[in-house]
Parts: C-alpha cells; structure tokens; sequence
C-alpha cells in the first residue's frame, strides 16, 4: 500500500462567476521513504496539490488516500491529530513565531501531541541538534539568518517524527549556500532517517535533489520521471 | 491542554502589545475601581452608623409610642415623637420587676430643641430630659461637676448638664460651672459639663443640655407623656424575654388584644442595626450596580481588540493549526488571552480601588470629625474578579471562535 495514493485528483476554485480549475485530474502514488519533487511554474497547481496532500484543503473530486485513508473518513480533530503527528510542513516563509525563542518554536508541534511534556525539551532539542542549531536555542528567530530560521523551520517539522515532510519552496528565499545546507538536510533525512519528503520547487536544481520529479503544468501531470544525475548538497556544507 | 505553555504563550502575545493591552483592560480597572470605592465607602458608612448604634449598647431596649412604622413616610413617624401613650403609669408598670423581671434600669426620656441663652449669648441645643441612668445608658461623665441624681427628678430641680459646644457657645472660655443659662424664661443651675462626646446615634450630645425628666416635661415641653422609654437587662441574653414581657406588659394596661393595635412598639438595638444594614445594604449595590455599565462598556472594548487581534495574527492561527492545533486549541489559546486580559483588568481594578477607599476614608477623616474607617470591601473584590473575569470569557468568545474557524490556508496567507 502506497504511503500517498492519488486517482484523477481535481481542485476547481469558485469565485466571481470564474470558475478555476487549478487540477485537472492528477494521478500518482508516492511509497514510503520516497523523496519526490513537485516541480512546475507558477499557477500549476502545485501549491493546490501540496494542501491537499497536506490535508489543509480537500479536492474537489477525485480519490485522495494518505496511508489507506482518505479525509472524508476523519473527523476535524482527527485531521489536526494526522497534520501534527504524521505530516510535517516547511514553508517558503518560514512562519516561526516571531516572539519564541528557537526552542519554543520547535517545541510547538510537540503542545499540540499527545506526547507527555517531560519529553518535550528532549525531543525538541534532538530535532534541533539534528538541524546544527544547538547553539541558537534559546534566540529569537529575528536573530537568527534565512537559512538559520528554514533549519529551525525543519526541525519544528522534524520534532514528533513524521511520516512525511511537506516542503512549500524551501530554498525560495534564501541565498544558495543556505538553500544548499537546507537541502542536504532533508536530504540526510531522507536518506538517513528514512523520512518521506515532498518537495515543491520551481527550480529544476533544487527539484534534482529528490530521486523523482512529477513535473505539473496547467493543473496536469506534465511528466513523472526519476532523476538520474541526483545533485549531492554536501559539499560546502558548514555549521 | 499544557498549562504552562498556555500561560507563556498568553503572556508573549500580551506583552507584545503593552500600551494596547493596558488601554484594552483600562474599562475594567475604572469598572472594578468605582465598584470597590462605593462599597468600600457604603461599607465605611454602614460601621459608622453601625457602631453608633452598637454604643447604645446591646442590651438597650427603646419603648417608642405609636405603632411601628412601615417604612419613612408612615404617619406613625410623626407619632413616634408626639404619641402620646406613654407615661407615667406606663413606666411605673415596666419599673415593676413582677412585669418586666429581666430588666435592670428604666429611664424615661423627653427632648426637643429649644433656645438657651445667657446674657446676650444664645444657642439652639437638643434639651434631653432624662433621669441620672442617662449617664450609665449613654457612658456620659462629665468633664466636671456631677450628674443630678433622682432627688433632682423626683423635686423637678433647675439642675442642667451641658455638652462642650453648649458651653462653649454660651461661656467661651470662662468657666460654667454653678453658672446660670436660661430656656423658656426660666433658669437651670449648670451642674456639671461633658467632654466631647461627638453624634451618638440620634443625640450630639455636644449640643445638648441634660435636665431632669420631670424637670422637662412641666417647665420646657409642657407634656405629660415621654418620648421614648429606654429599657436596658442585664445581659444581652434576656433581651428577648424583656422584649416580649415589656410587650405584654403594656399591652395588658392598655387592653389590647391583637399586637395589630399595639399604640407602642418596642425596638432593640439589634433590630435597629439590621434595618441600617439592610438599608445601606440595598443602596450599595444599587450604585454598585451603576459602575457595573462601565464594565459592560469595557466588555465591548475586549472583543473589539480581540477581533483586531485575530485579524492580525491570522498566519499564526494558520500556522499553528497546519502544525496539528485542533478548533479546541485554537478556541482556548484566546480565550486564555481574553480572560488573563480582563483578570488582569480586575486584579489592577481592586488594587487601585483600595488606594482610592484609603484616600477617601483618609479625606473624610481628616475633613470631619466623624470616626470613620476605611473599609476593605471584600464582597466587592471577589465579585469584581469574578466579574472581570467572566467578561474576558463572554466577550472573547466570539473573536476566539472566530480565530478557531479560520481556514489554514487563508491563514497562511496563500490565496
């Protein structure tokens, strides 16, 4: 059973008269420790797609299953129960919480889980090492770089072990040494800790991390091939 | 829910906005403040009123003529100074330990204001006719001379005890005693003088003048009647017994069978100081109840920056909700805020009502001669915490089902 099943997947937008389709009939499945890039220009619904991967929007039509299941069997706090424990998200814009320090940015995900909260500063400071940020721990993101606050970003995703990782243009607004650093470590990840990774870029050096590449063009895959030449961040990478 | 994150969270979005924050809450603490300044002052005049009464002493018993009053506009007020239904024979009955055997002391009194004068002076005082139990009853000794004695009641003798400002006003600084003062064209021999005594309940005793009963009612009153018979036990414990013999006692002299046409009624100091408390009681919390809008007001003002609050941090609910927040979290997380907000809004409320009632029990004291006390209302304090915090919940509720209903993706600020 794939991890990610898709069938004829569509999105339409309603709005002033204007019906938007942004997917119009998407088909794929991803297995688990799968690193998949989502590639596409700006208005392929490849935004559209990761929500609702990421059970933040649900299709218009279409099957959707994510570990043999799909939204409609849930309910509301059940979805919130899955986003928190089995998916994790990185934005383009990072979205920490301006006035935490980086541990209790981590730490948010971990308040919202079940997990008792004698193994939260344990956890976070794990996923917090895991990223090279122990140093940083108790700042405030506005202390920290670009590519520092998407590391705190990843760790936060990081912290209650997902199954998968959903990253919304990681790299998009940081300079490439740190979106180097960012994408070796969901690449270590991926690799090493055998997490699930959807990556969504516009950028085809950025998507040629991931061993495979959905390209989606007007709401439809465009191609589904796996990379060949898989570009290695590791060098250059520092602390 | 985690409690300590709840609360450090609460407290960051708050202190990200001190100056809003402050401003937000600013209607509840004027609220909270003006309901614990007048019940503090309500509480302050309630003690004075009430400790004059206490001074009476609590196993004092007062026989009023006429019936009980229903309330201030019954006619039986005006009859409670001019009934004429009690009287010698009465006091005679009630002196009697065979009718009335708990009681200790009976004494008679007549009063009314009248015109003193010595030489070119003159002065209004309260006249008091009175037997010498006067002095035990009220815990009056004088300053110097005597009081008179039951020789004096018993031959209606010119002999007056005079309060400080009556002596004042007629002698300055020279010396009263044995001196003469004039009321109704006749002469009373001043006996004795007191010391500042201050309003006791109905009586300033410093503006009285004190003769014997008998003396009163022939040369000064012109009545035959009293105005009020004053009844005091042994102990507090039989008053009650005293109530109810005093009660049948004149009621047999008077040959009244149904206590609907008492033409007397019988008030003990406990009864007096429920009707105060009752009385001031009710007065509190009508105005109590006045500063009450101006939380409601304040009310208003949290749910209009809560609103703002939730519009702004749109991303964060976003984000916190694609991190795994359910509706719940969201829901309680401004909640807290709302309600740490008003609590807050409360907490400042009482502290600054309790300087306010200090000041203003301090102004009052040092204004006038009245011994009054500051007060702390704790009722108030209770009930204003309560409150300010019941209206973070009421009037956050809707902005924090408001911020639980947001769509993730909209927060996130995609389109």
């Amino acid at each position: 059973m794939p991890l990610i099943y898709v069938s004829n997947l569509e999105k339409i937008y309603h709005g002033d008269g204007i019906d938007t389709r942004a997917l119009t009939g998407v088909s794929f499945s991803i297995e688990k420790g799968e690193f998949v890039a989502i590639m596409g220009p700006s208005g392929s619904g490849k935004s559209t797609l990761l929500h609702i991967l990421g059970f933040l929007d649900r299709q218009t039509k279409g099957e959707y299953r994510f570990d043999g299941k799909a939204i409609e069997d849930f309910t509301n706090n059940q979805i919130a129960h899955i986003r928190n424990k089995k998916m994790g998200f990185v934005f383009q814009m990072f979205n920490l919480l301006a006035r935490n320090s980086v541990l209790d940015n981590v730490r948010l995900p971990l308040s919202y889980s079940d997990v008792p909260e004698h193994d939260w500063d344990i956890l976070a400071h794990n996923a917090i090492a895991a990223i090279g940020l122990e140093h940083r721990i108790e700042h405030t993101p506005s202390k920290l770089s670009g590519g520092e606050k998407q590391r705190v970003a990843i760790a936060r995703a990081l912290v209650n072990n997902p199954e998968v990782i959903f990253a919304d243009e990681p790299t998009g607004n940081l300079d490439s040494k740190s979106g180097k650093q960012v994408m070796e470590i969901l690449q270590d990840l991926n690799e090493k800790r055998g997490h699930t990774i959807i990556l969504i870029t516009h950028e085809t050096y950025t998507a040629e991390h991931a061993s495979r590449i959905i390209k989606l063009f007007d709401g439809k895959i465009e191609s589904d091939t796996p990379v060949k030449h898989r570009h290695h961040a590791h060098d250059g990478f520092e602390k | 829910m985690k409690v300590l994150l709840s609360v450090k969270t609460t407290y960051s979005a708050l202190s990200a906005h001190w100056s809003r924050s402050f401003l937000t809450i600013l209607g509840i603490i004027i609220g909270i403040s003006a309901l614990m300044l007048i019940s503090s002052l309500g509480k302050g005049a309630q003690n004075l009123i009430l400790s004059q009464i206490q001074t009476l002493g609590s196993k004092t018993i007062a026989v009023v003529p006429g019936r009980e009053p229903k309330g201030p506009t019954d006619h039986a007020v005006v009859e409670s100074f001019y009934g004429n239904s009690l009287k010698e024979r009465e006091l005679a009955s009630l002196q009697k330990k065979s009718n009335v055997p708990k009681v200790s002391d009976v004494m008679p009194l007549v009063f009314g204001i009248e015109t003193a004068s010595r030489d070119k002076e003159t002065f209004r005082p309260m006249v008091i006719g009175a037997s010498h139990l006067i002095s035990k009853i009220f815990n009056l000794v004088p300053q110097t001379g005597t009081f008179f004695t039951d020789d004096d009641v018993a031959g209606r003798s010119s002999a007056a005890i005079i309060g400080i400002k009556v002596k004042e006003e007629l002698f300055g600084e020279s010396d009263a005693l044995g001196e003469k003062i004039k009321i109704n064209d006749r002469n009373y021999r001043i006996v004795g003088v007191l010391p500042k005594k201050g309003q006791v309940l109905f009586f300033n005793f410093d503006e009285a003048v004190i003769v014997p009963y008998t003396t009163a009612q022939t040369y000064i009153f012109g009545i035959k009647y009293f105005h009020r018979i004053i009844v005091q036990t042994e102990t507090e414990d039989d008053v009650p017994f005293a109530v109810r013999d005093i009660e049948a006692t004149l009621r047999s002299l008077h040959g009244i069978t149904d206590p609907e046409d008492d033409d007397f009624f019988v008030g003990t100091q406990a009864e007096i100081s429920e009707t105060f408390t009752t009385v001031t009681d009710i007065l509190t919390v009508f105005l109590a109840a006045v500063s009450a809008i101006s939380l409601v007001v304040g009310g208003i003002g949290i749910m209009n920056i809560m609103l703002v609050s939730v519009t702004e941090r749109t991303s964060e609910v976003g984000l916190r909700k694609a991190l795994g927040a359910t509706e719940k979290n969201i829901l309680f997380q401004f909640l807290l805020e709302s309600f740490t907000l008003t609590t807050a809004g409360g907490i400042a409320g009482i502290i600054m009502g309790t300087v306010f009632s200090f000041a203003s029990a301090t102004i009052i004291t040092s204004l006038t001669d009245l011994d009054w006390k500051f007060a702390f209302p704790m009722t108030a304090a209770l009930v204003g915490i309560i409150i300010s915090g019941a209206i973070g919940l009421l009037f956050g509720i809707y902005p924090a089902w408001k911020a639980s209903r947001k769509n993730p993706i909209e927060a996130l600020g995609y389109e």
